[in-house]
């Protein structure tokens, strides 16, 4: 699904990436911990093709991200959904028109479109607000638009990065929960989080980076040092 | 088809939710199209104006002696007739000058009634294919016996063709500065919508959009926008343009005796130049402004 091999990546003062192998199959639910600047953000734009690696290989969905050329990038970012810390919706746009131009980019059809954005807008829960504007919604609404924009188009995995970071704890909770009903239906899901209770709490699959480098890569629990500890 | 409208729609649908940058893009590209259609309705005046001059002025008159009878002034004619550059050839009887001059003197007209004897002399007048052709025309013409003088306008022609020639390439050059000006005007403008946009393009980015569904909008944006200010100027334009007609028309007719061009006229190429440049400016503003911004 996703693969690194001997990923590289400096950046002109400190190190993105050094040499890191790693492979990520479908259906997983990873977390992706480490401190800040530990190279996590560019494992992630690694994935989006956003900054190019200097050494190594990345596969995603058996197509080489290496060697694509601007013009595939759509379509790989197509494959990707991504949810950010800070929402990233467009401001001029409705919750049903954000998510509703995920597929237009698609060229989906107007009556696939009516069809498909209320049937996810009640998955991520949120009927009621389809014609709010985002700085209409709280926090934990705004991520859910995320999320269902993200989801939309059926990706091959969906990348969180910090979902959770701007939302208090029961509403973080909710987003979780979310996002597992998410994978349960067979997306692959990548997350970055600072937030030790959550990774605690969900006992996946946990890929610690510091300086670059993976430095454990288990089923487990977050550790306070920034190591993670096997579950027993 | 179905991305046209979907484009158009999108395009509509921008402009009404940043109605404020929207208006500030009309009004810069509307101020700069009114500064030109006013360099440009001047422009056209000359040319106007040129063209009826060079006509009236485009022959040569010959006068004829007194002597001459009705078969030699027809001989005369048939020479002059037959000579290469002449276009065509017509005779003017003493009585039909004295008309015309007093046509032209108007109200003073009266005072040549006192004239005793009609001192004006025949003439036969001589169109010629080019005015360069004139002064050889004039020169045979002159030669043949039976004519007294011969008058024809080249100096004036010509210096009336420099005058008008060195006001249109100075109208051209302000109307060229005026649209490169206009183009940065507007640009910068775009560019400012643009930027404040900048993560909402970066984000549709996210999404997967190709670069040219994400200029699209942008671009039908821009071309609405300028065909709105197109129309509007051309409305101002021919609002003021019919008022300089209505109000000074008829001294310009008397003063230079070459009438201004109507006002529908006008209008109906304002609106063909003005949609042209609108549009162009419009589209050509987005796609250069969003650049920066779709290169990531």
């Amino acid at each position: 699904m996703i693969k690194f091999e001997h990923v590289t990546k400096t950046y002109r003062t400190n190190v993105g990436l050094d040499d890191v192998s790693v492979n990520i199959e479908k259906g997983d639910f990873v977390f992706l911990i480490g401190p800040s600047g530990a190279g996590k953000s560019t494992f992630i734009k690694l994935i989006l093709k956003e900054i190019d690696a200097d050494e190594g290989s990345i596969v995603v969905d058996g197509k080489e991200v290496t060697s694509m050329s601007n013009r595939e990038v759509p379509e790989l970012r197509r494959k990707v959904g991504t949810v950010f810390q800070d929402f990233r919706l467009l401001p001029k746009k409705t919750v049903f028109e954000n998510i509703a131009f995920a597929m237009e980019v698609l060229h989906k059809s107007k009556k696939q479109i009516r069809k498909q954005v209320p049937q996810i807008l009640s998955l991520v829960g949120i009927t009621d607000k389809a014609h709010k504007y985002p700085d209409e919604l709280s926090a934990g609404e705004q991520q859910r638009v995320a999320i269902a924009r993200a989801i939309i188009n059926n990706p091959i995995v969906l990348i969180a990065d910090e979902p959770t970071g701007n939302l208090d704890p029961d509403t973080a909770a909710g987003i979780m929960d979310l996002l597992e009903q998410i994978n349960m239906r067979g997306t692959t899901i990548v997350m970055v989080t600072h937030a030790k209770d959550i990774v605690d709490r969900m006992k996946k699959r946990v890929i610690s980076i510091e300086k670059g480098k993976i430095v454990s890569d288990r089923e487990g629990i977050y550790d306070f040092k920034g190591e993670v500890a096997e579950l027993e | 088809m179905n991305s046209l409208i979907y484009n158009i729609k999108q395009g509509f649908i921008q402009i009404f939710r940043n109605r404020g940058m929207s208006l500030a893009s009309v009004f810069s590209i509307l101020a700069m199209l009114f500064i030109l259609g006013i360099f440009f309705s001047i422009m056209m005046n000359i040319n106007l104006f040129t063209e009826v001059v060079k006509q009236d002025y485009d022959q040569v008159e010959v006068y004829l002696e007194d002597e001459v009878t009705q078969e030699q002034t027809e001989e005369i004619m048939n020479k002059i007739r037959a000579y290469e550059g002449v276009s065509d050839v017509s005779y003017r009887s003493k009585e039909e000058a004295l008309e015309i001059m007093k046509e032209r003197w108007g109200e003073s007209g009266y005072l040549l009634n006192s004239l005793g004897e009609n001192p004006l002399p025949a003439s036969i007048l001589i169109g010629v294919d080019s005015i360069d052709d004139a002064g050889m025309v004039s020169e045979y013409a002159g030669s043949i016996e039976g004519i007294e003088d011969v008058q024809y306008y080249r100096e004036t022609v010509e210096k009336l063709t420099k005058v008008t020639r060195f006001l249109q390439i100075g109208a051209l050059v302000v109307m060229g500065f005026l649209i490169v000006v206009s183009v940065v005007v507007v640009s910068n403008t775009i560019k400012l919508t643009v930027f404040a946009r900048a993560r909402e393009i970066r984000i549709m980015k996210y999404v997967g959009a190709t670069n040219w569904f994400i200029r699209g909008p942008f671009m039908a944006e821009g071309i609405i926008i300028g065909i709105i200010a197109a129309l509007v100027s051309t409305g101002l334009m021919t609002l003021l343009y019919s008022r300089v007609v209505g109000g000074i028309g008829t001294q310009v007719l008397a003063i230079v005796s070459s009438p201004l061009i109507p006002t529908g006229y006008m209008a109906w190429n304002m609106l063909i130049i003005f949609l042209a440049l609108g549009v162009s400016i419009g589209a050509w503003g987005s796609i250069i402004s969003m650049r920066k911004f779709l290169d990531a």
